[in-house]
């Protein structure tokens, strides 16, 4: 041996550089969690304060002794927060369920049938892909308004029912179902729908399933469309309801009472991530975009 | 540099969450490794062999006992400290990293007094490709050599830091057969050239028994024997290693011991000494039968296939464990094939007896 | 084969028409309004066409002033969302004790409300008139002088706007650097460790090139998606955001659509088509870049 390493001293500095290490990684992890985590602490404690409580509070205090619903049933009661929950479902529902059924039908059209033009008109979809919704938006507002739509539910829905980003997600996942499968169905004398709906859906639920959290998540968070679309708060979605209440309802004065609608507002989709969480990041990893 | 391992055990925590329990992947293991031997490591998969080479490399922690390089104890030493050069089973090459730059790679990890320059790095990464062929590989990238190309990458890899131990885990088991033949000689060679204490993982006993020095033969985390190929296999302890050495593997009947003969079923096949009564497993080498118009082992015959040099005859017979009884036989023999029945003499050396319950060899003497 | 090609058109008729009036149309229109000149939205009508809604939108202090905050916005976000989400997936692939509780947390960001946590952001930030609001009070503790994030100076309101913005956008960078570390193959750390490879070299040489594909994708989405940001701002400074100085471009397209300046498509979709046209360009150039710097096995 050329060398005698002096085999204490490098044990006790690998293991001291080891501890060293973890210390930073979990401080590192633990303070980005405090920053994640903080302003939802301080919604919740902000919606249980009373309101004179927090107005005589010059320096926020970090909890409260007394705790109180008040703000909750002020948050119902002064602005129709519950009618903007209501809104926001129904708008969720009928165009998550109106998309799926479209883009299923069109996924199954270019990834199983054979017909004229199926080459061009795919070519065509996926060019659409990189279209930004800002450059549709004028015309749409100015079509929606002219077709008289502007505070319903149809005007709100039909712009958001396609996408052309999850019909290709999905016939990507639908090309992969073997040819032998539809063969066999053929021969059984299957019609295609019924194929579409007892095989091909089945095997592809985990993107029907990511697709279904996806597009719930964007209508439950939308915005900008709703805020053009509607000026009657009998149609505002929770986004807009919200915006509303800030600016012209009790927002200015009551900050208790607005941050009890902001938890309302997020409590049911953070309740649906937390019950699917495995299923809402894995297709979020697949799919999704935001940022 | 001998390594040396005392009492080595590595205990997991078992995968089933509910039984809560521990599964043993190395078991209690002293050996002394000899300098410059190469030492095959021989078992089934799941037998511990891998964790034994990533405890010795320290990839992972033993659970108990020490390993030491010469008289360094390197037990609790990170890997990077003990001069060990490891070659993976997927090779582990860097696919964005050219031949070269695979190669010297350690050399750029090394500091202080031991930082080498440019020149020099350059010139061990030749040294290094030389003694594994490699030369005219240097720029490609590793997508584009084959198995067995790459393979010697990792070696050379391995082998540029002039490593004072040379680990290489189921080195051959991505290659094809001849490549795997070729290959085997090769590291061979490289041992002998560097002189570097190896140890080579397999499943294969074939590939273990050609080229070490000494095979140490591992069934769940168990040491069962160790020794020289060609001892091992004349002289196994058990029925696993007896099992688990040779091609054709042996053959093994159940049969009983009764005043110093053995019987397998009425057959009165050998005289044992010193073998006391009691059922047995009688394990015979496929080399060990001879053919003989009046043997005492009365088997029936299902065919004959030709080797060439050898002739193997395919017959059966009720107490055999397998199926098949498989005897090797000089091809100058003539086998009536028309017959139902063929008898065999054994050569007392290729027989072996065990306990029927353990599994350990029983002694005996042959008159 | 006649009946098989309407049964192709039909399964994908829903999805035409949909696309055609909602996407194909406007996508035409679109251009047609932007050189429409003098568009009035009540009558229909227009005098002239020509260049003149590019040159109004350009010479427009309003937009001048949401091209300066998006460009801002997009150069300090990305890079440090990019940044700080690798290095929080880095220190989350390296540990097993609560990591998929960090992740859980983590991703919490991603489920919520732009607009309604937006309002907590203006809450812990803004100063009123009888209290400093909790950052104050933060700073206060660390010895500075309080500032209004909110209806304050420039910079604090941008500070503010893009720590919100990076808040917002962190959850789905990590998911996705954590997903692409995790398919690292272990057994090139193992041969990095046996060789004695310091962290940071096995961080250089092995980690970052083999997730450089998902590290450009994302600074590429990343890019894209500042660009088009707009409901942040709106959550911390409320809808008039001309007045607080902190419009963004798309801010600018939808003010001029509708709003307290609204009704003029025309200059909605000049500003929108400029919009486009910086995003496409920035879009190619760090394709070009990243085709030279990226390693795809």
């Amino acid at each position: 041996m050329e060398r005698q390493p002096d085999y204490n001293q490098i044990r006790k500095s690998a293991h001291l550089r080891r501890i060293a290490g973890n210390v930073a990684i979990y401080g590192l992890l633990a303070l980005w969690a405090v920053i994640v985590l903080f302003p939802f602490y301080w919604m919740v404690l902000t919606s249980v304060k009373s309101y004179s409580s927090y107005n005589a509070e010059h320096v926020p205090s970090f909890f409260t002794l007394s705790p109180t619903l008040q703000n909750y049933a002020d948050a119902f009661t002064t602005v129709p927060l519950g009618q903007y929950l209501i809104n926001t479902l129904i708008f969720t529902v009928i165009t998550t369920l109106i998309m799926v059924a479209v883009i299923t039908l069109a996924a199954f059209a270019f990834a199983r049938l054979e017909f004229r033009g199926k080459n061009l008109a795919f070519t065509l979809f996926l060019s659409l892909m990189m279209i930004p919704n800002e450059l549709v938006v004028i015309t749409n507002f100015t079509t929606i308004t002219n077709l008289g739509w502007r505070n319903t539910f149809i005007g709100l829905i039909l712009p958001s029912v396609t996408s052309v980003f999850y019909i290709y997600l999905l016939r990507e996942n639908f090309a992969q179902v073997p040819d032998e499968l539809y063969y066999a169905a053929k021969v059984d004398g299957t019609p295609d729908l019924r194929y579409l709906r007892k095989v091909m859906i089945p095997i592809c639920r985990p993107t029907l399933t990511t697709i279904v959290i996806l597009k719930v998540i964007e209508c439950w968070n939308s915005y900008v469309w709703p805020r053009l679309i509607t000026d009657d708060p009998d149609y505002y979605l929770v986004s807009n309801g919200i915006q509303e209440i800030r600016e012209n309802g009790f927002g200015r004065e009551n900050i208790p009472a607005m941050m009890a609608a902001v938890v309302v507002i997020s409590v049911p989709l953070i309740l649906l991530f937390l019950i699917f969480r495995k299923k809402v990041m894995e297709g979020v990893a697949r799919g999704g975009t935001k940022g | 540099m001998k390594i040396v391992l005392e009492h080595l055990t590595k205990k997991f925590p078992s995968r089933n969450k509910k039984s809560r329990g521990e599964v043993i992947a190395v078991n209690d293991f002293s050996f002394e490794i000899p300098d410059g031997r190469l030492i095959g490591l021989l078992g089934p998969s799941g037998c511990g062999k891998s964790t034994t080479l990533n405890l010795i490399c320290g990839l992972q922690k033993p659970t108990g006992g020490k390993i030491f390089f010469g008289e360094d104890d390197v037990t609790d030493l990170p890997p990077e400290h003990r001069g060990v050069g490891l070659v993976f089973q997927n090779y582990a090459l860097y696919p964005h990293l050219t031949v070269k730059q695979n190669i010297t790679f350690p050399l750029e990890n090394l500091r202080g007094a031991e930082k080498l320059t440019k020149a020099e790095m350059e010139r061990r990464a030749y040294d290094a490709a030389r003694l594994v062929q490699l030369e005219e590989l240097m720029d490609r990238r590793p997508g584009e050599l084959s198995g067995g190309q790459q393979q010697r990458v990792a070696i050379a890899r391995a082998l540029v830091k002039t490593p004072r131990v040379l680990l290489l885990d189921e080195p051959l088991s991505n290659l094809d057969a001849r490549l795997r033949l070729q290959t085997r000689e090769e590291i061979r060679r490289i041992q002998k050239q560097t002189q570097i204490t190896t140890i080579f993982v397999t499943h294969d006993q074939d590939e273990a028994m050609s080229i070490s020095d000494l095979i140490v033969v591992m069934k769940e985390g168990v040491v069962q024997q160790i020794g020289m190929p060609q001892e091992v296999y004349d002289n196994p302890v058990n029925l696993f290693v007896a099992k688990f050495l040779g091609t054709p593997p042996i053959n093994v009947f159940r049969g009983t011991v009764r005043d110093g003969m053995l019987y397998i079923g009425k057959d009165a096949v050998l005289a044992v000494k010193g073998a006391a009564d009691q059922e047995v497993f009688a394990g015979i080498r496929p080399e060990g039968f001879l053919l003989q118009e009046d043997g005492p082992l009365h088997c029936a015959l299902n065919r004959i296939e030709v080797m060439g040099r050898d002739i193997s005859v395919v017959s059966s017979h009720e107490c055999c464990e397998a199926p098949a009884v498989r005897s090797i036989i000089n091809a100058e023999n003539i086998v009536d094939t028309s017959s139902k029945t063929v008898r065999f003499a054994v050569r007392p050396h290729k027989l072996f007896l065990f306990r029927k319950e353990t599994g350990e060899r029983i002694p005996f003497t042959v008159e | 084969m006649e009946k098989q090609n309407r049964k192709g058109w039909l399964y994908l008729l829903p999805a035409f028409i949909f696309l055609g009036v909602f996407m194909i149309y406007p996508l035409v229109d679109v251009f047609v309004y932007s050189f429409e000149e003098g568009y009035n939205s009540a009558s229909q009508t227009f005098y002239d066409t020509g260049m003149y809604n590019y040159s109004y939108v350009l010479h427009d202090p309003y937009f001048l002033q949401a091209v300066k905050n998006t460009f801002i916005l997009v150069v300090i976000t990305v890079p440090v969302s990019t940044g700080l989400a690798l290095l929080i997936s880095l220190a989350l692939s390296s540990i097993r004790p609560l990591k998929e509780l960090f992740q859980t947390v983590y991703f919490l960001p991603y489920v919520t409300n732009t607009l309604a946590v937006g309002l907590v952001f203006m809450i812990l930030f803004k100063k009123t008139a009888y209290s400093d609001g909790l950052v104050n009070l933060l700073i206060h503790w660390f010895g500075g002088s309080s500032v209004d994030f909110i209806d304050g100076p420039y910079w604090a309101k941008m500070f503010v706007l893009c720590f919100y913005t990076v808040w917002v956008v962190m959850p789905f960078k990590i998911l996705i650097l954590t997903s692409a570390l995790a398919s690292v193959n272990q057994v090139y750390y193992n041969a990095a460790r046996v060789d004695g490879t310091s962290r940071f070299r096995i961080f250089r040489k092995i980690t970052l090139p083999m997730i450089s594909p998902t590290v450009f994708y994302l600074i590429i989405t990343g890019f894209i998606g500042a660009f088009k940001a707009y409901s942040d701002a709106v959550a911390l400074f409320g809808t008039n955001l001309n007045a607080a100085e902190m419009n963004t471009i798309v801010g600018y397209v939808y003010d001029m659509l509708y709003g307290d300046s609204g009704g003029y498509p025309s200059y909605a979709s000049a500003a929108a088509i400029l919009l486009f046209a910086i995003v496409l360009t920035i879009t190619c150039i760090n394709l070009l870049v990243s085709r030279s710097h990226v390693h795809y096995s």
